[in-house]
């Protein structure tokens, strides 16, 4: 049983990394970063390692995408 | 399923590395890379799992035994992710001057050094 | 380099590696194995010192050097950001300053933000303080403190973040946390004649004040990770919302 839940979310966490290799435009790029982080939150906890999960879902969620938006801000800000 | 993560963390490396080769803009390479990254993690701790056995975090309800999984490899990939993050926040930086200066982030057309 | 050349080496360059890790891949022990010598070694030490949570311990006590030399790497990073990040001569004539105000932001959000953030804080430092008895720890706590910081930038003003956030005391809160670090290393030179060292007494397994030297290197590492993360995002959010707007410098 706990096999399959692994298979399941290591497809997912797979999918999900190609979905965001090809989603062209960073802003939303982002979102699905965010999307990513969380399914290898559930991998990681499925693999039993909950300090790693907690840093994951921390880093990934929250301050990737909240850096990737100000630094897109600024991008297009200066351009126009 | 003998192998399935140890290939699950090869194609994250991989699709990473193809969205930095085929990007057209500095911000999603930098973002490709976080996934490629991310693939080691999978790897690091797919290594260390066993069948059977719970997280190496012992209290009340679990009395210090041998049938955890491996905390090594937890402990490296933890640090790691944090740092990382920092890192991708000096690539960031990094683009942002670069829009700053060229007035483009597009890797194409930044190819000529100026002095 | 064209985008066609480009592409060859990848897969070429790619094919190579694929082949290579798949032969060293099949050479590994079978995903779900019980063949883990290190595991065997690790838990032995973190129960010889009271740990109860063994990531901690193998991240503090037994390979302390390696946690200096990750969060050396944040500070150097967090610096190198913010020395590129600093504002140009025409950027800070051209500012805008005061002008962060944004976009309307519903009562609900702000009621929510007025619950969430105490809230997030509390959990902050919990995660920290807790970090040698349940999962958690100085990096999972610092980065939870500093991003629930941030929740006053959702559901409010920009200029109420800043108020809330000097930036010189967060710098030198950070530079607090490194030298905790390393003083406390050379504490455990002082006392064992060994670098990083646990030299705190231990205590018994479970109970708050165990583990030693572990607590505290915890706390050392998450007042550096929060304040480090704190001073690089206001770094971004200054050039993002200060500066954003101005014109392009120069192509």
């Amino acid at each position: 049983m706990n096999d399959l839940v692994l298979v399941v979310l290591l497809t997912l966490v797979a999918a999900a990394g190609t979905a965001v290799v090809m989603t062209n435009a960073p802003e939303r790029q982002a979102v699905t970063y965010a999307f990513f982080g969380v399914t290898l939150t559930l991998l990681f906890l499925a693999l039993q390692a909950p300090d790693v999960a907690l840093s994951q879902l921390a880093v990934g969620t929250a301050f990737v995408p909240l850096m990737v938006m100000l630094a897109i801000r600024k991008i297009r800000g200066g351009r126009q | 399923m003998r192998y399935y993560p140890y290939f699950v963390a090869g194609w994250l490396l991989l699709i990473g590395c193809f969205g930095i080769v085929r990007s057209r803009n500095l911000v999603h390479a930098v973002v490709s890379l976080a996934v490629a990254q991310a693939g080691t993690y999978v790897l690091l701790l797919s290594v260390g799992y066993q069948r059977g056995a719970t997280a190496p975090v012992f209290g009340s309800t679990q009395k210090p035994n041998l049938n955890v999984v491996d905390p090594v490899v937890q402990a490296l990939t933890l640090t790691d992710i944090v740092v990382s993050a920092t890192v991708t926040a000096l690539l960031l930086a990094l683009a942002m001057q670069i829009a700053k200066r060229h007035g483009t982030v597009d890797p194409d057309q930044l190819s000529t050094l100026e002095g | 380099m064209t985008r066609a050349s480009r592409y060859l080496l990848f897969f070429v360059g790619g094919g190579l590696v694929v082949v290579l890790y798949v032969w060293g891949v099949v050479g590994l022990p079978t995903f779900g194995s019980t063949h883990h010598p290190y595991r065997d070694r690790a838990v032995s030490a973190s129960v010889a010192h009271q740990t109860a949570n063994v990531v901690s311990s193998v991240n503090f006590d037994q390979r302390s050097l390696d946690t200096l030399g990750e969060e050396s790497i944040f500070f150097a990073s967090v610096i190198g950001a913010a020395a590129l990040l600093r504002p140009s001569k025409q950027e800070r004539e051209a500012s805008e300053a005061g002008s962060g105000g944004g976009g309307h932001v519903m009562a609900s959000t702000r009621f929510i933000g007025y619950v969430v953030f105490p809230l997030t804080l509390l959990v902050g430092f919990d995660v920290v303080a807790h970090g040698h008895l349940t999962p958690g720890g100085g990096f999972q706590g610092g980065v939870i403190l500093a991003t629930g910081l941030h929740v006053m930038y959702v559901s409010g003003k920009y200029e109420a973040l800043r108020k809330l956030r000097p930036v010189t005391a967060f710098e030198h809160g950070e530079v607090v946390g490194a030298l905790a670090f390393a003083g406390l290393g050379f504490a455990g030179v002082g006392v064992s004649g060994s670098f990083l060292a646990n030299v705190l007494p231990f205590g018994s397994l479970g109970s708050f004040l165990s583990s030693g030297a572990v607590e505290v290197l915890n706390v050392a590492v998450g007042v550096e990770i929060t304040c480090g993360v704190i001073v690089l995002l206001s770094h971004f959010f200054e050039q993002a919302m200060e500066f954003g707007h101005g014109k392009a410098a120069k192509r």
